[in-house]
């Protein structure tokens, strides 16, 4: 692999890390929000955070592209306010990602949430627990298995992004050039050793993720959760 | 510890309304047919339902009132649900030190010991949930809500979905557990028998309504409330354990101004002892019949008749100074004249020791 392609691969699991972990902060909430609310706006959260699994990537990334780009509003209105651009930086590939991969890390708590019945959390209650202890003496170790699930799924599915990241990251080397976009570039210029290279290694650490999540899913059902 | 409440929960299409002056280290019985709001009252008291109006007093401290309402987990409530609702990711250990850890109670102390071997889970400790019997989990589900030292300890129909040889086996922990810790405690049940068993007060709810309360033995035999009309009707005493008759295998009892002949129990002699009489093992005979397998013979004085409107008529007789009922048929009442003030004999076929 040339120096540029293990910038690519460190830009990649930087991303995947911090979008991962993003992710996992603020889907605990809002997954927990979603299990337990009989609000009429939970169809309406439910679908937009689902809606990245059916909206064509570049929709998403045209627009972010709108939101961080300083030259038009709301971009400019960022721009003016932080003096940050955020469009082909970093952390506007992170703002991306995190919209991303939300339905594969929010569905996965949301459901495990669910599982958990509101009875065991007044038991908590009546031994002393308050709602925050009961979140996590009770509820955190009876979903262990969902956050191992969501936690591969959210990094998984961000190495594996490329619509967003190309309207948005565009291809700056060690800054916003990442594995998928290096491939494309890569083929662009017919290297197709090198592409074979990359590609192998993002299929067989994707297929090892996803193996790890099933083997979770199977150990689990026999474990007492 | 005494408990006062006043409950009132609205619902469109149920209301409870109901108030509470429970006796303190006594085991009070809400007895109710389901949807007479059982339930909800024993989480109203615990803090469990919102939308209530309520005002709850345990031991002098205010759980509710319309100023302020302290949260469940603030509460001193021990809570024992239908089902065991066991933590399933702890140990049978770890479920009952759950809540000792939360109420400032040594996890590994005496105490430990002391509510596992009363509940008589000590071999149990190191299990997960899903490997006990339901009658384990539920005597663990008991142990772990009296863990915290509970100032009220409230179950809610804790033996509805278990066999009848764990029932028999976790009625006498409820007692013990009275004696033992000094704590009120409420038993939701909708089972006379268990009723009968460990009922010191007795509350009847009907359509969310306290429709009569009070020691139970006044309640069951309280010819205005047809509980004695039931089948199954029977009345409760309270008798010492005098002499053992070794080779009969019968104990002799007295009570407040009687004596009764019952089947060993493994009591020591001295104890005091609960027994039921079910009305339809009492006869009534105006002369003390010499020749007679039965050995109970009392003299009593009709207190009142109540027919029931079909062949059979409820009579409650005075032994000493208890109550008991008899079931005769109403033609027999008729033949043998009776009527309240009238000495007669009870001829008693069937006691219950229950503890």
């Amino acid at each position: 692999m040339s120096e540029a392609d293990l910038g690519a691969l460190f830009v990649t699991l930087r991303l995947a890390f911090a979008t991962t972990i993003i992710l996992l902060l603020i889907g605990t909430p809002l997954a927990w929000w979603l299990s337990r609310t009989r609000s009429r706006a939970k169809p309406v959260i439910e679908a937009l955070v689902a809606l990245p699994l059916i909206l064509p990537p570049t929709v998403l990334g045209f627009y972010l592209l709108l939101l961080l780009s300083p030259a038009r509003f709301p971009g400019s209105l960022i721009y003016d306010l932080t003096g940050y651009s955020l469009a082909f930086t970093f952390s506007g590939l992170v703002i991306g990602s995190v919209l991303y991969s939300m339905p594969f890390v929010i569905q996965p708590l949301q459901n495990a949430f669910s599982g958990v019945r509101q009875e065991t959390l007044e038991v908590a209650a009546t031994l002393g627990a308050s709602p925050v202890d009961a979140f996590r003496s009770v509820v955190l170790p009876m979903v262990r298995s969902a956050y191992i699930t969501a936690a591969i799924l959210g990094f998984a599915h961000t190495v594996g992004e490329f619509g967003v990241v190309l309207m948005i990251g565009g291809s700056i080397p060690g800054e916003t050039q990442v594995l998928s976009i290096a491939i494309y570039d890569h083929v662009e210029s017919l290297e197709y050793a090198q592409a074979h290279t990359i590609s192998g290694i993002l299929f067989l650490v994707s297929f090892i993720l996803l193996f790890l999540v099933y083997t979770g899913k199977r150990k689990s059902g026999m474990m007492r959760l | 510890m005494s408990v006062t409440a006043k409950i009132r929960f609205e619902r469109p299409d149920f209301v409870l309304d109901a108030e509470l002056a429970l006796p303190a280290q006594s085991i009070s019985v809400v007895f109710g047919v389901s949807g007479s709001g059982k339930t909800t009252l024993l989480r109203s008291l615990a803090g469990l339902e919102s939308h209530t109006d309520n005002r709850i007093e345990v031991g002098g401290s205010v759980w509710q009132d319309n100023k302020r309402t302290i949260p469940t987990h603030l509460r001193k409530v021990g809570f024992v649900f239908q089902e065991s609702r066991l933590f399933p990711h702890l140990k049978v250990a770890g479920n009952v030190r759950y809540g000792m850890k939360r109420n400032g109670q040594d996890p590994s102390g005496k105490y430990f010991e002391r509510i596992t071997r009363i509940l008589d889970i000590t071999d149990l400790l190191d299990r997960f949930p899903e490997s006990l019997s339901g009658g384990e989990q539920q005597r663990v589900a008991i142990a772990r809500a009296l863990a915290i030292k509970p100032e009220l300890l409230l179950l809610d129909e804790p033996l509805a979905s278990l066999d009848l040889a764990s029932k028999q086996k976790i009625l006498p922990f409820i007692s013990r557990i009275r004696n033992e810790l000094k704590i009120p405690v409420i038993y939701v049940t909708h089972s006379l028998d268990e009723v009968v068993r460990i009922a010191d007060w007795l509350i009847l709810l009907d359509s969310g309504r306290v429709v009569a309360a009070g020691p139970v033995n006044e309640i069951l035999t309280n010819p205005d409330i047809p509980l004695m009309f039931r089948y199954d009707a029977s009345s409760v005493l309270e008798a010492t354990v005098q002499e053992r008759d070794i080779e009969h295998h019968l104990d002799f009892l007295t009570g407040d101004g009687y004596s009764l002949w019952v089947q060993s129990s493994d009591q020591p002699i001295g104890s005091a002892i609960r027994l039921s009489i079910a009305a339809r093992d009492v006869s009534v005979t105006l002369s003390h019949a010499q020749d007679t397998s039965i050995l109970n013979i009392l003299p009593a004085v009709v207190e009142s008749l109540s027919p029931d409107g079909e062949s059979r008529t409820l009579v409650v007789l005075r032994i000493g100074s208890q109550l008991i009922l008899a079931r005769i048929t109403s033609r027999s009442a008729t033949l043998l004249k009776l009527e309240p003030g009238l000495a007669v004999f009870a001829q008693i076929k069937g006691v219950a020791v229950i503890s």
